[in-house]
């Protein structure tokens, strides 16, 4: 893997977004590191904006309580005076440790980057769609069978089946009336996931025909050179074919550990990667885990182990990082050289 | 001792001890037999999808609102499907027999 002429350069390239990975953010700050934070989603906050983002969480010291979002936006509020560069979006697919010592990181977007050391913060791993098990799949995706709207114009005028009872198939279905030529929308039952709007429009359209709802599973697929003709679906009433050349299927994000598992690093149980507890290091120098990716004796999967974790392997990174320069301990309470990296209290004094 | 039955994804089956008062998922999770339980039984992740014996689908609490909701955002599942984070165990579920659903 050859360095890219326009890739982004960073002490710390972190991969994941969650709690875990923004807080290293705000460590590796106070030492005057750099970062990149690269995810596959297309926000910040990992499982507790995903999964959580309205549950109350009890366990974050001196937070009495506070959601899933709120946590997530307070440490982008805490870690905004080191503005932190995010990738969104982007699967992190390679991570290759050059002979300089230096690493780069690719991503699915192709982005390549030069980073000192790395941070895998990346929890129970990507998040991607839950995807049918169906014959023939792989052929339709990305031509005829998605996941996810990017490119609305490529619905245009088409046979549309949307597969789904949550907000995101409700709210496409009733947005691509008119702009597909026929519009479906099949949920195994009749409970919907959604906002109780959604479901009066989406019924509002059925009940003036253009739009049809139908409870069932999906069954077969077919079609020719990536081209979806037809979707059979199982009803109560049987089997039944409805011709589709757009297929979008909503069955909610799976987490799955993806490329991380082909980087050479010493997993347990074949999905956490065993660590050091003194850096939080990986079996590859300048390559640390932190929060629910790492393994341990003792390790616990919570939020502020994750917090603590990322503050001794950003000590730790400093020295791969900066290894001709001394690190000094200081706390933010007394340290002027850390408060004008914060951005706050008296910066006219020197340390 | 009150026990459970679960085949896991590789065919193999195993006797568990049950747990007082813990979610299904739990005994799973902390047997090792391939339940992760991502989300600590909160109805948001469905990696504890189980399969019920049919003898022992009635015989259960039946599934609340939340369960059916997820159940349904999942691209496959059976008769007997249920997320075992919301199965509480107790005695009376002594020889519980299930299988594990294939990880989507
Ligand atoms: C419903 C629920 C309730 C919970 N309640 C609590 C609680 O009360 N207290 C508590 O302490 N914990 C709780 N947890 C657990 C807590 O959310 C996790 O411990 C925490 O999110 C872990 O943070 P993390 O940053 O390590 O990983 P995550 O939050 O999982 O974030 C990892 C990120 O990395 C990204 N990623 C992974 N691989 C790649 C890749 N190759 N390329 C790009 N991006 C990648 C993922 O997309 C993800 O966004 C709960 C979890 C759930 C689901
Ligand atoms: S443990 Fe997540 S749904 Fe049951």
């Amino acid at each position: 893997m050859a360095l890219h002429p326009t890739s982004t350069i960073t002490d710390v390239a972190i991969i994941g977004a969650g709690p875990t990975g923004l807080f290293a953010v705000f460590e590796l700050g106070l030492l005057g590191l750099k970062a990149v934070v690269i995810d596959v989603l297309d926000k910040p906050g990992g499982q507790c904006s995903e999964l959580y983002p309205e549950k109350p969480i009890y366990d974050i010291p001196s937070w009495p309580v506070i959601s899933g979002q709120e946590l997530t936006d307070k440490l982008l509020e805490q870690i905004a005076p080191f503005t932190p560069e995010f990738r969104l979006g982007q699967l992190v697919t390679h991570l290759e440790k050059r002979a300089d010592g230096r690493f780069t990181l690719q991503t699915s977007d192709g982005e390549m980057i030069d980073a000192g050391a790395i941070f895998i913060a990346a929890g129970a791993g990507s998040f991607a769609p839950r995807k049918p098990k169906l014959d023939g799949l792989d052929a339709f995706e990305g031509t005829s069978v998605f996941y996810a709207v990017r490119k609305r114009a490529r619905f245009a005028g088409s046979d549309l089946v949307v597969v789904g009872g949550g907000d995101s198939a409700l709210d496409w279905a009733i947005d691509m009336v008119g702009h597909a030529k026929s519009v479906t929308l099949m949920h195994r039952s009749d409970r919907f996931r959604a906002a109780p709007a959604s479901v009066a429009a989406m019924r509002a359209l059925e009940a003036e025909g253009k739009l049809r709802f139908v409870e069932g599973d999906l069954h077969a697929l077919s079609g020719a050179a990536g081209q979806l003709d037809a979707v059979t679906i199982k009803t109560k009433a049987g089997l039944e074919t409805l011709p589709a050349t757009r297929l979008l299927a909503f069955f909610g994000l799976t987490i799955e550990l993806g490329p991380i598992g082909d980087w050479g690093l010493d997993l347990a149980d074949g999905k956490q990667i065993r660590v050091d507890t003194e850096k939080f290091q990986t079996t590859t120098p300048g390559i640390f885990a932190i929060g629910d990716i790492n393994h341990y004796p003792g390790k616990l999967k919570l939020i502020l182990s994750g917090f603590h974790e990322a503050a001794l392997a950003s000590h730790a990174a400093f020295k791969v990082v900066r290894p001709e320069e001394k690190l000094r301990f200081q706390y933010t309470t007394s340290s002027s050289e850390l408060q004008q990296r914060l951005q706050v209290g008296d910066t006219s004094k020197a340390a | 001792m009150a026990v459970l039955h679960v085949t896991d994804r590789d065919g193999r089956n195993h006797t568990l001890e049950g747990a007082e008062g813990w979610r299904v998922m739990e005994i799973l999770r902390d047997h090792g037999v391939g339940v992760e339980g991502i989300c600590g039984g909160a109805c948001d992740c469905a990696t504890c999808h189980v399969i019920v014996a049919p003898d022992w689908a009635g015989r259960l609490h039946p599934a609340r609102e939340d369960e059916l909701l997820k159940l349904d955002e999942l691209p496959a599942i059976e008769a007997t499907s249920r997320l075992s984070c919301q199965i509480l165990w107790e005695e009376a579920l002594d020889g519980l027999t299930l299988t594990l659903a294939e990880v989507n």
